[in-house]
């Protein structure tokens, strides 16, 4: 079989016992999903009174940031589930199979788009609850949504490579969490960036998750009229700058994590 | 003079230990080489770089007649391969399991289904096909490990200890299932720590100790130079050791040695009778002894029989060796 179309069917092979997993396993799911229903409801609840988006609301402005932080949270499952099957020792079976050497990293990064399918499509039922709503066309909208899950599918590559490092589930959460947290708190996920001080708030503007947040924002017409045009070239042209981000992710950390795949014992 | 499996100078560094030290082997087209050797001396290893997982630091081999390190890929197609630690997914059932790694054997859709259904059958797994793996016993899913690894009907297997933490009943059983695929002209590189699997199991034996060979031969050349049963006797008091050892030397075959601390083991012949004799000969001289048994030999013998020591990282001895 030609290379091309064995990594199709054998990623398509992976991506299928995944699946199958996430239904033996509904547990992780229902944890999935209700931990972006708990962060609407926290932060729309808790700081919504008390941090002011001028021309807005607060709860219309934090639905963007939530979307962005969840997707990125959830490229935490791909570094797991890779980090499980090592420990489990599957990973040694299929490296000793004939099968395509990226699949199981295809296949994997592939399946774990459903996490945010769904993860999205509650937290889209949550905002709305909370008075969350689209200003723009269904096709905008739409555009928002698959920005969204391509940022995340970029960011899962990263966390498969994480993954393929460290030896353990525990690890590897641990281990996310130091990067994750930062990287959507020093951003305008949760307060508009210019807030934020000095060397955050540069950080912040050239930061690709503010960029996502932001593109999502436009791309649902959350941004109030009047709100003055951000300053920096990345929240200007914030979804060329978010894709900018998903190719130059992809084609760094695909490489590197097929090539560790292919060498790890 | 080619075999199945041919490798020459093997060797693989971590660090600073040596987990293969040069090994060589040869294994003749459907014939089984059992590795015995303790937990550390490279069994895993030596199966790993074969099964074309790690990569050696010098040495070559081939592989059903694919070279190792030139055409990995075509050597993966030739093998099956089935690890110590079950390597089957839980929470995917029975069948879903090796339809999964027939697909990925590229059987195609229709026969990878087929073959499922026939090794679950044959693996006695039948009524078990649909439930979740996580609700298997120990010895169904190392039945189910070792169906994955002939998916393919590879003519070379390799099983890295395949009954190791499997209780004597699944041990018995997997012996029958690994005699009945070798019947089928299937060529086997099994490790083991157990000197009895061996024997079950293999026309060859290597032992292997700190990642080199350090004795080839049948099960029966091996047993020759330990000794085929052999008396352990344990002694009360330090000072009663070396009269036990002078006692064992004159009835044993071979030379008696010291195991542990006031443990002396001798390779003997004869059976009961000879048992008898020797107890005779330790009352006679009034030697107090705690426990006196007659057993078959273990890893341990081998190792003591060939290196003078014992076998050092051993954790279990051979479990179903007792006869006293």
């Amino acid at each position: 079989m030609k290379g091309l179309l064995r990594l199709a069917v054998d990623s398509h092979v992976i991506a299928k016992r995944n699946v199958i997993k996430i239904k033996r396993v509904p547990e992780v799911l229902v944890f999935v999903l209700i931990s972006p229903i708990m962060f609407v409801l926290l932060f729309a609840y808790v700081f919504g009174d008390s941090i002011a988006i001028p021309g807005g609301s607060y709860r219309e402005f934090l639905i963007g940031g939530i979307f962005a932080q969840t997707v990125v949270f959830g490229a935490t499952f791909t570094g797991a589930g890779l980090a499980d099957d090592m420990q489990k020792g599957i990973m040694s079976r299929f490296r000793a199979l004939p099968m395509s050497r990226a699949a199981v990293l295809v296949g994997r990064t592939a399946s774990d788009v459903i996490y945010n399918v769904l993860s999205l499509a509650i937290m889209a039922i949550t905002g709305l609850i909370v008075g969350w709503r689209l200003h723009t066309g269904p096709l905008e909208a739409a555009a928002g949504f698959a920005l969204l899950l391509a940022f995340a599918y970029a960011f899962s590559w990263v966390m498969a490579y994480v993954g393929l490092l460290v030896p353990s589930v525990e690890v590897i959460n641990n281990a996310s969490f130091m990067v994750i947290f930062p990287l959507t708190f020093i951003a305008n996920t949760f307060v508009p960036s210019e807030n934020l001080p000095g060397v955050l708030r540069a950080f912040a503007e050239w930061n690709p998750v503010s960029a996502v947040t932001q593109a999502a924002r436009e791309l649902f017409g959350n941004i109030p009229p009047g709100t003055p045009e951000p300053s920096v070239w990345p929240l200007q042209n914030a979804v060329a700058y978010t894709l900018i981000w998903v190719v130059a992710i992809i084609a760094v950390f695909a490489p590197l994590a097929v090539n560790r795949y292919r060498r790890r014992p | 003079m080619s075999g199945a499996v041919e490798a020459t100078g093997l060797v693989k560094r971590y660090k600073e230990v040596t987990a293969l030290d040069g090994l060589d082997l040869h294994v003749p087209e459907g014939t089984v080489l059992a590795l015995l050797g303790p937990n550390g001396a490279g069994k895993t290893t030596a199966v790993s770089i074969l099964a074309t997982l790690l990569q050696p630091d010098a040495g070559s081999a081939t592989v059903a007649g694919a070279d190792l390190l030139a055409s990995p890929a075509e050597v993966r197609r030739r093998i099956g391969l089935s690890g110590q630690f079950a390597a089957v997914d839980e929470h995917l059932t029975g069948f879903e399991n090796l339809d999964m790694i027939g697909r990925l054997y590229h059987l195609g859709r229709a026969a990878a289904r087929a073959r499922a259904r026939a090794l679950l059958e044959r693996f006695n797994l039948t009524a078990a096909a649909d439930r979740p793996v996580k609700t298997y016993s120990g010895g169904m899913r190392r039945r189910l490990d070792l169906a994955g690894a002939i998916v393919a009907e590879p003519p070379v297997l390799f099983l890295d200890e395949p009954t190791t933490g499997l209780d004597p009943r699944g041990r018995t059983e997997m012996w029958g299932v690994i005699r009945a695929l070798v019947g089928r002209g299937t060529t086997l590189l099994l490790t083991t720590q157990y000197l009895e699997e061996a024997d079950q199991l293999a026309d060859d034996i290597v032992v292997i100790d700190h990642g080199r060979e350090i004795a080839h031969g049948t099960a029966d050349e091996l047993k020759a130079r330990v000794g085929g049963e052999r008396i352990e006797i344990t002694v009360t008091s330090p000072d009663a050791v070396e009269p036990a050892r002078l006692i064992l030397d004159r009835f044993s075959d071979g030379r008696a040695q010291v195991a542990r601390s006031r443990t002396v083991t001798a390779p003997i012949s004869g059976g009961p009778g000879a048992f008898r004799e020797v107890l005779a000969a330790i009352e006679e001289a009034a030697i107090a002894v705690y426990d006196v048994g007659l057993r078959r030999p273990t890893l341990d013998d081998v190792f003591l029989a060939l290196t003078g020591h014992a076998a050092q990282p051993s954790e279990e001895a051979e479990p179903n060796g007792e006869a006293s």
